[in-house]
C-alpha cells in the first residue's frame, strides 16, 4: 500500500469557502453535473411520491414522528442519561465529546489502545461533520470508507454532495476512471478490463473492500436511532457494508450526534415507516441492523464485537437548540427528500453548500452548527427561492423556509445567538449594509403615508423617465432582468377616482 | 467539568424558554389494510419478490426436497447450518454442513457456498424477513458472509402485517437483523444493482400447509 492520503477534505469548523453564490456559479455552468443531478433528483423524487402514496396514514405518520422529535428535544438531558445507562448496562462505553476536536481525540485514543492502524467505516455524516478521516490520518490510522458512494468519493480525492448518494454528480464513466485510476494505490486493484456497467462497477467495489471487511479488527460507523428506552442502536442501510462493520470487527466505535436519540423502541415504528420510503423510495431498504450494547452474551460467543464504545457528539447541536426557532433543524432523519425537490440544489450540486449537509436542510443546519462567521456560512440562508417544497416533503415537518427566513434575519441584522454553549450578541454581516440602509428608506417611507403617497404620485407622472436598469448596488439584478414598468397612475389615485364616481 | 456536565448544562440552559410540552399523537394506523392469513402471505410474497429475493412455497414434507434443490442448482458445495436447525431440513448426501461456530474466522466463512436459516418473523407490508440471532437462525455474520442466503418463514404463523404489528413480538436485547430483498446499491445514477457486500441471492421458502 502506498502512503498516499486518499482521504476527503475536512470541513473546518469555520469553513474558508467562496460564498455560496460563487460556489454555485461554475457548478451551473457544468452541464453533465446538471445533467447527472436533473436525472438523480427526478427519478428519486417520483419514486418516493409513489413509496409515500402507498400508506393512507402519511400525514399522521409525519405528525407523530415530528411530535417525537420535539419531545426528546424538550427532555434531551433526561433522555441522553437514560441512554447512557442502557447502553452501559448492556455492556457498552459511553463518551461525551462537546466539539470535533474532542470527539477525534475520543476515536483516536480508543483505536490507539486496540494498537490497529486501520478503521473500516460505514457512513456516518457526523464523523464527516467533524473530520474524523483527517485526524486519524495524522495518527497515522487509515480510514476505509465502505458505502459504495464513498467509496467513489474518497478514491476520487472528492467531496460528498448528497445526504444518500454522496456521489450522485458522477456518472458511471467518471467512476470507472476513479476506480481504474485509484484503486491499486488503497488495496486491490480494479479488475481489467473494466467497464462503465454499474453492475460491474459495485463487483469492483465488492471485491476491493472484501478484504478489508474479512480483516478489520475497528470499525466505526454512525446510527440512525438511539433508543433511550433499551439502549437500542439503529442502522439502515442497502449494501451489506453497514452489516460488515457492526458485526465482524471486535471493536465497534460508533460517532452520533445527541438529536438522534428516541425515547422508546415503539418510536421505531414511525421512522422505519417513514425514513426508508422518504430517502431511497423503498417500503423497506435492504438492511437494518440493531444492537445493544454488546447483547445477552456480551459478545461472548462471537456474534458481534467484543468492545463497543458510543461517542455521543455536541458540536454545535445544543447551540442550535437554544434557538427556539432554529432547533426544529435537529428533528432531520437525514432521509435527504428535501434535496431532491429543491429547484436550487437542483442547479448548484451539493458541493456548492460547502458542508457534508446539502440542499436545504444543509442551508438551516451548517450555519446553525458552525456559526455564521464565514462567508459561505453567512450566504447559505439565501441558497433558496423558499418556494416550500422542501418543506412539503419533509417526513418530520421542519419548516425550512421559517427557519431560512429566521437565519436572514439574524445575518442581516445580528442579535443574540448562543455559540459554544455562551449568550453571545452578533454584529450585523459584511456586505449587507445596502440591504439595510434600503430596508430603513422603505420603513420610513411606510411609516410616513404622506411621503409615500407623494413618492407613488411622483413615481407615476414621471414614469417615462423611470430607468430600465438600476444603478449601483442594484446592477447585478437588473444585468438579467428587466424593472417592472411603472402604472399611468397609483393605486390610490385610482381607488379616489374610482371611489368618487360610483356608477 | 466534564464534557457530559458541559453538554448536560448546555442542554439544560437551552431550554429555558417555556414552550409548552409535546403529546405524541399515535393515531397512525397499525396496519394498511384488513388480510386474511392468506392474503398476508401473498402480500409478503409479493413484496419480497419485487425487491428480487426469489420466493418458493411448499409444505413441511417437501421442504428437505425443495432445499436440496435449490443448493445443488446452486452448486453449493458447502452450506453453514444454525446450532438449531431442524436436522431433518437437510436430507443428507447434500451439501457439506459447516456448522456455525464463534471459532470460524471470516475467512473461513467467505469460503462456504450457501447458509440456510430461519427467521423470528416476516413482515408483509414492506416484505421484509426479521432474524434474531435465535436457535435456526445462527449468529448475524453466517446470513452475511456467503453469497447465497436460503431463509424458511413458517406461513401464516411467523408473518405479520405491519412494521408497528412486529416490534412488540422483538426483543430489543437481542441482536436484530431486518432483511428486505438481497444486498443492493442504487450509488451509481441510481441504478439498482444486487449483491454489494451481503449475499447477491436471497431465497425465500415459505413453508406452510398446503
Amino acid at each position: 500500500m502506498t502512503g498516499t492520503y486518499l482521504g476527503m477534505p475536512a470541513f473546518p469548523a469555520v469553513p474558508d469557502l467562496p460564498a455560496f453564490p460563487a460556489a454555485a456559479r461554475e457548478a451551473v455552468r457544468d452541464e453533465v453535473l446538471r445533467a447527472n443531478l436533473r436525472h438523480a433528483t427526478h427519478t428519486i423524487r417520483d419514486k418516493r411520491a409513489r413509496a409515500v402514496a402507498e400508506l393512507a396514514d402519511w400525514d399522521r405518520l409525519r405528525a407523530a414522528g415530528k411530535a417525537v422529535k420535539d419531545h426528546t428535544l424538550r427532555h434531551l438531558d433526561r433522555y441522553l442519561l437514560q441512554l447512557e445507562e442502557a447502553v452501559t448496562a448492556a455492556g457498552g462505553t459511553v463518551h461525551w465529546a462537546a466539539d470535533a476536536d474532542e470527539a477525534n481525540r475520543i476515536v483516536t485514543e480508543l483505536v490507539r489502545a486496540t494498537g490497529e492502524r486501520e478503521v473500516v467505516k460505514v457512513k456516518s455524516m457526523a464523523t464527516q461533520e467533524i473530520g474524523l478521516n483527517e485526524a486519524l490520518e495524522a495518527a497515522g490510522i487509515a480510514a476505509y470508507e465502505t458505502d459504495l458512494a464513498e467509496l467513489i468519493v474518497q478514491l476520487g480525492h472528492d467531496r460528498p454532495s448528497h445526504i444518500l448518494v454522496p456521489a450522485i454528480h458522477r456518472n458511471r464513466a467518471e467512476i470507472r476512471d476513479v476506480f481504474r485510476a485509484e484503486m491499486a494505490g488503497w488495496g486491490r486493484p480494479a479488475p481489467e478490463p473494466l467497464g462503465d456497467d454499474p453492475r460491474e462497477l459495485a463487483e469492483a467495489a465488492r471485491l476491493h473492500l472484501r478484504e478489508k471487511f474479512l480483516r478489520a479488527k475497528v470499525a466505526v460507523s454512525g446510527a440512525n436511532f438511539m433508543v433511550a428506552e433499551t439502549g437500542t442502536m439503529v442502522v439502515l442501510e442497502s449494501e451489506g457494508n453497514g452489516r460488515m462493520c457492526l458485526t465482524l470487527p471486535e471493536t465497534l466505535i460508533s460517532v452520533v450526534g445527541i438529536e438522534k436519540v428516541v425515547p422508546t423502541f415503539r418510536d421505531l415504528e414511525i421512522f422505519l415507516q417513514t425514513l426508508p420510503r422518504s430517502s431511497t423510495a423503498e417500503r423497506m431498504n435492504p438492511y437494518t441492523t440493531m444492537w445493544t450494547g454488546l447483547g445477552p452474551s456480551r459478545g461472548a460467543d462471537g456474534d458481534g464485537p467484543t468492545a463497543f464504545h458510543l461517542v455521543l457528539l455536541d458540536n454545535g447541536r445544543t447551540d442550535t437548540l437554544a434557538d427556539e426557532t432554529g432547533r426544529q433543524a435537529l428533528r432531520c432523519i437525514r432521509c435527504s427528500a428535501c434535496l431532491n425537490v429543491c429547484p436550487v440544489y437542483e442547479r448548484a450540486g451539493g458541493h456548492a453548500y460547502g458542508s457534508v449537509y446539502p440542499g436545504p436542510i444543509g442551508a438551516i443546519l451548517s450555519p446553525q452548527l458552525r456559526g455564521t462567521r464565514s462567508a459561505i456560512d453567512a450566504s447559505l440562508p439565501y441558497a433558496s427561492t423558499l418556494c416550500g417544497a422542501c418543506y412539503e416533503v419533509c417526513p418530520v415537518a421542519i419548516d425550512i423556509p421559517e427557519v431560512l427566513v429566521h437565519l436572514r434575519e439574524r445575518v442581516a441584522q445580528g442579535g443574540p445567538v448562543t455559540r459554544a454553549g455562551v449568550r453571545v450578541t452578533l454584529r450585523p454581516a459584511d456586505g449587507h449594509t445596502a440591504e439595510r440602509a434600503a430596508m430603513r428608506a422603505a420603513r420610513l417611507l411606510l411609516d410616513h403615508p404622506g411621503a409615500l403617497r407623494a413618492g407613488e404620485r411622483l413615481l407615476a407622472r414621471a414614469r417615462r423617465l423611470a430607468p430600465r436598469r438600476l444603478p449601483g448596488a442594484g446592477r447585478a439584478w437588473t444585468d438579467s432582468r428587466e424593472l417592472p414598468t411603472v402604472a399611468a397612475q397609483s393605486f390610490r389615485d385610482w381607488w379616489d377616482r374610482e371611489r368618487s364616481n360610483p356608477r | 467539568m466534564s464534557s457530559k456536565d458541559r453538554i448536560l448544562g448546555r442542554i439544560r440552559r437551552a431550554l429555558r424558554d417555556d414552550a409548552p410540552a409535546v403529546a405524541i399523537p399515535r393515531d397512525y394506523l397499525p396496519v394498511h389494510g384488513a388480510r386474511t392469513p392468506a392474503e398476508r402471505v401473498d402480500l409478503l410474497a409479493a413484496h419480497l419478490a419485487e425487491y428480487r429475493a426469489l420466493v418458493h412455497r411448499t409444505d413441511e414434507e417437501a421442504l428437505p426436497a425443495l432445499l436440496a434443490r435449490l443448493l445443488g442448482a446452486r452448486g453449493a458445495r458447502s452450506v453453514l447450518v444454525p446450532t438449531g436447525l431442524p436436522p431433518h431440513w437437510l436430507p443428507a448426501g447434500g451439501p457439506t454442513r459447516v456448522p456455525d461456530r464463534a471459532a470460524s474466522t471470516p475467512y473461513e466463512l467467505d469460503r462456504v457456498d450457501s447458509v440456510v436459516t430461519g427467521c423470528a418473523l416476516a413482515i408483509a407490508e414492506t416484505g421484509t424477513i426479521v432474524l434474531d440471532a435465535g436457535p435456526g437462525q445462527g449468529r448475524r455474520r453466517i446470513t452475511l458472509i456467503p453469497d447465497h442466503h436460503i431463509c424458511v418463514v413458517r406461513v401464516p404463523d411467523q408473518v405479520v402485517d405491519s412494521v408497528p404489528q412486529a416490534l412488540p413480538l422483538l426483543d430489543p436485547a437481542r441482536p436484530l437483523t431486518w432483511i428486505s430483498g438481497p444486498s443492493a446499491t442504487s450509488d451509481i445514477e441510481l441504478d439498482r444493482v444486487e449483491g454489494v457486500h451481503g449475499p447477491r441471492t436471497l431465497e425465500v421458502v415459505l413453508v406452510g400447509t398446503q
